[in-house]
């Protein structure tokens, strides 16, 4: 038979794809439905935190740390709870990451606030002298990409039912409504715990230009 | 046609990619040797802004490494061995042989892309597959014209039986194409949305423990697909025609074969272990990476023992010694790969620089000197010109192997150290260190693993050298060499 599809490539690559597809199904399709459903009382994240995500993902914050905490006693009592299937439900990339240079941020919303945060971020040193993390300053500076979160609400919404209000509707009325209404709130009061006096901060929310440090930490305290 | 019959070959495109292949080494494995030094120093994050931080710079030395550096070998020893095994010239078709040219365009386009969307931090942010959807549609186009001239050039053959290696680029390009397809369903926003925020972000069709499931089923058959599959091609092809020895055993190439395709897809589940992903995925991810020795060391014993009674040439030529250290580095790669999905090994190795260390021993020691064989023994017979220095060589390959070695030895302790600090209780149940003492003590292992990484580029500058002068100022061949390659 080999002999045989060694002169045939056509049902060579027939028989090559038939093996190396099948354990794709069994061992992905039949947890599927299961492991899409959220544990209960998951919300979605709010627009500010998914533009705090697209930073994390932006400057790669995966790279070193992990979000899956494991089922032993030396990670649930650094970290806290393990981590479970449904917790992750509305996290569109999965960000576990795969490498613990720095510890992992999985409940990090447990026991680090905004200022702490702010001063992390613009200086590791600052609060941990011996860390090998580098700062990001730029995140002070750069304004987030709220439209670009914002259009992914809405695609989540509509694409794989996310449960957001009715107020996540597509177009840029819409859009510029949501940012007045919630976004702008929401950073102001992050902008405002943040305590931070190198960067003035609450004005450039109060500016509509949402530094990306903000969105960052909305993000990262909402992750407990 | 017989194969005493002297064929002309069209190496063009097999040329060009020898080229980016040689290009992208060096720029992937600098930025690599970069941020291994910004882990020991971490001053050095800071030389170019936001675009030079440890965490911006690490995908863009994995992308540019396997698709820019690997992929470009793939394609090069394709071009090169897939019509000598097919006995069919690229120049008999007009129409394969322009295809041929514009993938390799295209795939400078999409390179080029990649490289710049990266370093801005446009990412979809799934390892090795961080790009986002414009750049993975280009990429689906390439890899279509690929097959497209693989299986042109297999329907214009002479040569009916296929050969080894075209087993396995057949495997590639189906494996690779199955991947690559289901682990970029993405749904970009800008459709979604009345055309709200950046027109190339997107977001993943699957969510949370499904996504990390495909994921790692593409991550870890990536590896299988572009760091395995292709490479064990080139060995199959590279090592007989350098040794002028038969391949030793058919039947073990045979059952090594279909063995891998069978045993590899289902591996992935190793890199989930103690995840969110159910038990019994777990377990078949660890056994069958236990498994999966077996046909990894059918490969690379069926290489070793195709040197019997030819060992002699291990000391006379580089190449061999290159090729036959790389079956070695296979062997010891896919030993400490299922090693490390044992669970209990695996609790303590995962998220550690063990992992790296891993990588590292495979793709440095196994993917790349092979690539390096490869690419310098189609050198001689593309431009008809005698290897510029052997001397050069054997230096290359000593400084490379030493490198090697400081880099998955470091990465080892450091691994393990790191693991074992994380887990220590004190004789009341508590944790003994804060996570800053397992990063502090660390800064030697990662010193050296810069060094070793430092070592390994030297050689690669010197490949580069080499190379280059071999194409332009080697002495002319007036005849193809028929086995062992002629070196000055």
């Amino acid at each position: 038979m080999f002999h045989w599809l060694e002169k045939n490539p056509f049902f060579f690559a027939v028989g090559v794809f038939v093996v190396i597809a099948y354990a794709g199904l069994i061992e992905i399709l039949p947890n599927f439905a299961e492991a899409a459903r959220p544990v209960k009382g998951l919300k979605p994240y709010s627009v500010l935190e998914l533009a705090g995500k697209e930073v994390y993902k932006k400057d790669n914050c995966i790279a070193c740390h992990s979000q899956l905490i494991r089922p032993f006693k030396s990670e649930t009592d650094r970290y806290g709870q393990y981590s479970l299937s449904g917790e992750y439900a509305y996290d569109r990339p999965f960000l576990w990451g795969s490498k613990r240079t720095g510890p992992d941020l999985h409940r990090i919303g447990n026991y680090r606030t905004s200022d702490w945060h702010a001063n992390h971020m613009w200086d590791p040193k600052s609060v941990v002298p011996d860390s090998i993390m580098p700062a990001y300053k730029h995140h002070f500076t750069n304004v987030a990409d709220m439209e670009t979160a914002y259009a992914e609400a809405v695609t989540v919404k509509n694409v794989f039912n996310t449960p957001y209000g009715d107020d996540i509707k597509p177009g840029k009325e819409a859009y510029e409504k949501h940012l007045k209404e919630k976004v702008i709130p929401e950073a102001l009061k992050i902008a405002k715990e943040m305590r931070f006096d190198k960067v003035d901060v609450v004005k450039m929310v109060q500016d509509g230009k949402i530094p990306e440090i903000v969105a960052l930490i909305a993000y990262l305290n909402r992750l407990k | 046609m017989q194969s005493k019959a002297v064929m002309e070959y069209d190496y063009s495109v097999a040329k060009l990619y020898t080229w980016t292949a040689v290009i992208f080494g060096i720029v992937g494995m600098t930025i690599g040797v970069i941020i291994a030094s910004q882990l020991a120093f971490p001053e050095l994050n800071y030389w170019i802004g936001e675009y030079g931080t440890f965490s911006r710079l690490r995908p863009l030395h994995t992308n540019v490494v396997i698709y820019g550096f690997t992929v470009s070998g793939i394609f090069a020893t394709f071009y090169y061995l897939g019509q000598r095994v097919l006995k069919v010239s690229m120049a008999e078709s007009k129409l394969l042989n322009t295809l041929g040219k514009i993938q390799f365009l295209l795939y400078l386009v999409a390179a080029t892309f990649m490289v710049i969307s990266l370093g801005m931090g446009i990412t979809a942010s799934k390892e090795y597959a961080q790009m986002e959807w414009p750049l993975d549609i280009l990429i689906v186009v390439i890899w279509v014209l690929w097959g497209v001239v693989m299986f042109g050039l297999i329907g214009l053959r002479r040569e009916k039986t296929l050969y080894i290696s075209m087993w396995y680029y057949i495997a590639t390009f189906l494996g690779v194409a199955m991947l690559y397809l289901f682990n970029n369903m993405e749904v970009p926003t800008i459709f979604f949305s009345g055309g709200l925020g950046a027109w190339y972000h997107s977001v993943s069709m699957y969510a949370g423990t499904n996504d990390a499931l495909v994921q790692w089923w593409w991550g870890h058959n990536a590896v299988a697909f572009v760091f395995t599959v292709p490479i064990i091609a080139m060995i199959y092809y590279f090592l007989p025609k350098e040794s002028g020895q038969a391949v030793y055993s058919y039947k073990l190439s045979l059952l090594s074969f279909w063995g891998l395709m069978f045993v590899y897809l289902w591996a992935g589940g190793h890199h989930l272990l103690w995840s969110t992903v159910p038990d019994w995925m777990q377990t078949m991810g660890s056994v069958f990476s236990v498994v999966l020795i077996l046909p990894s060391w059918g490969s690379a014993i069926n290489m070793l023992l195709t040197m019997k009674g030819e060992w002699n040439q291990l000391t006379e030529n580089p190449l061999i010694k290159f090729m036959v250290l790389a079956s070695t580095f296979y062997m010891l790669s896919t030993l400490e790969g299922p090693i490390q999905a044992v669970k209990s090994v695996n609790a303590i190795a995962h998220f550690t620089d063990w992992i790296p260390g891993h990588v590292h021993d495979g793709v440095l020691g196994w993917v790349a000197f092979m690539i390096f064989a490869g690419l310098m023994h189609m050198a001689p017979r593309m431009f008809k010109r005698e290897i510029y220095s052997k001397s050069l060589l054997e230096s290359q390959f000593w400084i490379q192997t030493i490198g090697v070695v400081l880099y998955f030895t470091s990465m080892w302790i450091a691994g393990i150290t790191q693991g074992m600090m994380w887990r220590a209780v004190d004789e009341y149940g508590n944790l003994v260190y804060s996570f800053i003492d397992t990063v502090s003590v660390l800064h030697p292992y990662y010193t050296i693993r810069a060094l070793g990484g430092l070592l390994y580029l030297i050689g690669v500058f010197m490949f580069a050298y080499n190379i280059f002068k071999t194409a332009t100022a080697g002495r002319r061949l007036e005849q193809e060499p028929r086995y062992r390659s002629p070196m000055a």
